[in-house]
């Protein structure tokens, strides 16, 4: 069940008023401009033990992605598929608003939003993921970690998924003649074909904010994420929060998230750079 | 979406697998007031997709300090019946209704005048009692209408359809086999006499410039559900058609 927020502090109206106002002059608390992301960085291989790992920082927003590969069983209607699984842990260090527990709704819905950014547009080959069709195959376990929250989680969560994708080394599996799995090989990388990255809008009133902060999250009606594949195709939607849009500012909402994607994408693109053996 | 090759054609000479054009809605029914105890209750049908709203408040708060002190608290619940679908689904909250809660509460506190009624309670709640695509617009569709039962004052009635892209073709108001094996599924809800959305995903892979197209396609069926949820209620109450 889901249920209003009702433990959150009562936001001031004037720190509203006063984002507001200055959005009206182009410009907002922290001096960005209304389509300006903060310092965005990207690390890749930041945990040793796992497969892939990225620690992606937007401003103080800092969200790390650990990928596992293990051997498991492929779902019934998918026997010649590897298994993808994408969770989302909004630890309790994060934020003073985050509780210990299992994931909530917020979690669940990060999670899903983008699992079905990278499920869909098949950013990993899971048909290259196959051991013995029906019965063996690799399963990637994708963890998000969110380590401090400072506003726009998605954008932070989806570049780290990505970058932690792209960091992964899958053990070089073999399967045996009596079908048993055992590790000879050397790793390779697992099989991303494709780079997805996300634009976050917050909407306040009539304005539109890229890459909203805490504090504008907070104020804020809700967002809109967007995610584009490298071609800038849309590859997933999300209007979350209580907000309500304009039919007739749907499209130029798009288009504002359309023009930063690709920010996004070299961001990505040069952290891969950076870490690939010369 | 599954990456399999649908059974049937999902598109052959304009037509879709079941014989609709790609702007037809499947035949909708709508009842409500159709529970004895909830304040208000609708049932929707549309194709074989069926689900039951019901809505109880604005009420006491089940426990103390689930209150606001200047507005209603929410609460929504999306179910599927464990029967609804082609293998049973268990019956405990998987993480897409838990998912589907959340954005469907977040489309009513849209259109719910929630600040008459501080320190109290508002219950939708949502059973899927037949699921063939297109479950969580109908469930949209079906709370406004139980909200507008229960005598809830809103900006305005909130309907739901998904726009779904078969065959490289956009298709409104997809089923359960388009949605299986079609390229993509947006689900949009809105409030069609004031032009606000207030409910907007997408599953899938769709092309920057069919956007607008696929916005604007399920605007036009958001308003035919529109004009079919004021008939139903003008039936009840009375007042123009």
């Amino acid at each position: 069940m889901s249920i209003t927020p009702f433990n959150i502090p009562i936001i001031p109206k004037l720190k509203r008023e006063t984002i507001l106002s200055l959005a009206k002059r182009g410009t907002r608390i922290d001096k960005r401009r209304l389509d300006q992301y903060r310092p965005i960085k990207l690390t890749l291989g930041v945990a040793g033990k796992a497969h892939g790992s990225a620690l992606a920082e937007i401003g103080n927003t800092k969200v790390m992605a650990g990928v596992k590969v293990e051997v498991g069983r492929p779902f019934k209607d998918l026997p010649e598929m590897g298994v993808l699984n994408v969770n989302v842990e909004l630890l309790p260090l994060a934020s003073s608003e985050f509780e210990p527990g299992p994931p909530d709704e917020n979690a669940i819905e990060l999670a899903r939003v983008i699992d079905r950014a990278l499920r869909e547009p098949g950013v990993v080959d899971l048909s290259d993921l196959v051991l013995i069709p029906g019965e063996k195959v690799l399963v990637v376990w994708l963890d998000i970690y969110v380590l401090d929250h400072d506003g726009n989680l998605f954008d932070a969560a989806m570049l780290a998924a990505m970058g932690a994708l792209l960091n992964t080394k899958v053990p070089g599996y073999e399967v045996r003649e009596d079908g048993s799995v055992e590790v000879t090989g050397p790793p390779r990388p697992l099989p991303v074909t494709k780079r997805v990255v996300s634009v976050t809008i917050g909407i306040l009133g009539n304005v539109f904010l890229v890459d909203p902060s805490l504090e504008e999250e907070v104020v804020s009606d809700g967002k809109l994420v967007f995610a584009f594949d490298e071609g800038g195709k849309l590859v997933g939607l999300q209007k979350s929060g209580p907000a309500w849009l304009d039919l007739d500012r749907a499209g130029p909402a798009f288009n504002l998230a359309y023009s930063k994607y690709k920010e996004l994408l070299d961001v990505l693109e040069k952290s891969i750079a950076e870490n690939s053996p010369k | 979406m599954s990456g399999k090759e649908s059974p049937v054609p999902l598109l052959k000479d304009g037509k879709r697998h079941d014989g609709r054009g790609p702007m037809d809605l499947r035949p909708i029914e709508m009842k409500i007031g159709i529970l004895h105890n909830a304040d208000g209750s609708a049932w929707l049908k549309i194709g074989k997709t069926e689900v039951v709203a019901a809505v109880y408040g604005p009420r006491e708060p089940p426990m103390k300090g689930m209150v606001l002190p200047d507005r209603a608290v929410i609460r929504c619940r999306y179910h599927m019946a464990p029967f609804s679908t082609e293998e049973r689904k268990n019956p405990a909250p998987s993480r897409r209704e838990i998912e589907l809660s959340k954005v469907i509460r977040e489309a009513l506190e849209a259109t719910i005048l929630t600040h008459l009624f501080p320190r109290t309670v508002i219950d939708v709640f949502v059973e899927v009692i037949q699921a063939d695509g297109g479950t969580r617009t109908a469930a949209i569709t079906a709370a406004s209408l139980a909200l507008a039962d229960a005598g809830i004052p809103m900006r305005g009635l909130v309907a739901g359809v998904a726009v779904g892209k078969v065959q490289g073709k956009l298709v409104l108001d997809i089923d359960e086999l388009e949605d299986m094996y079609g390229e993509a599924d947006m689900p949009v809800a809105g409030i069609p006499t004031l032009n606000k959305i207030v409910l907007l995903q997408l599953n899938g892979v769709i092309e920057p410039h069919e956007f607008p197209q696929a916005l604007k396609m399920a605007w036009e069926g958001i308003k035919k559900i529109h004009a079919l949820q004021k008939k139903v209620l003008a039936t009840k109450y009375g007042g123009e058609q």
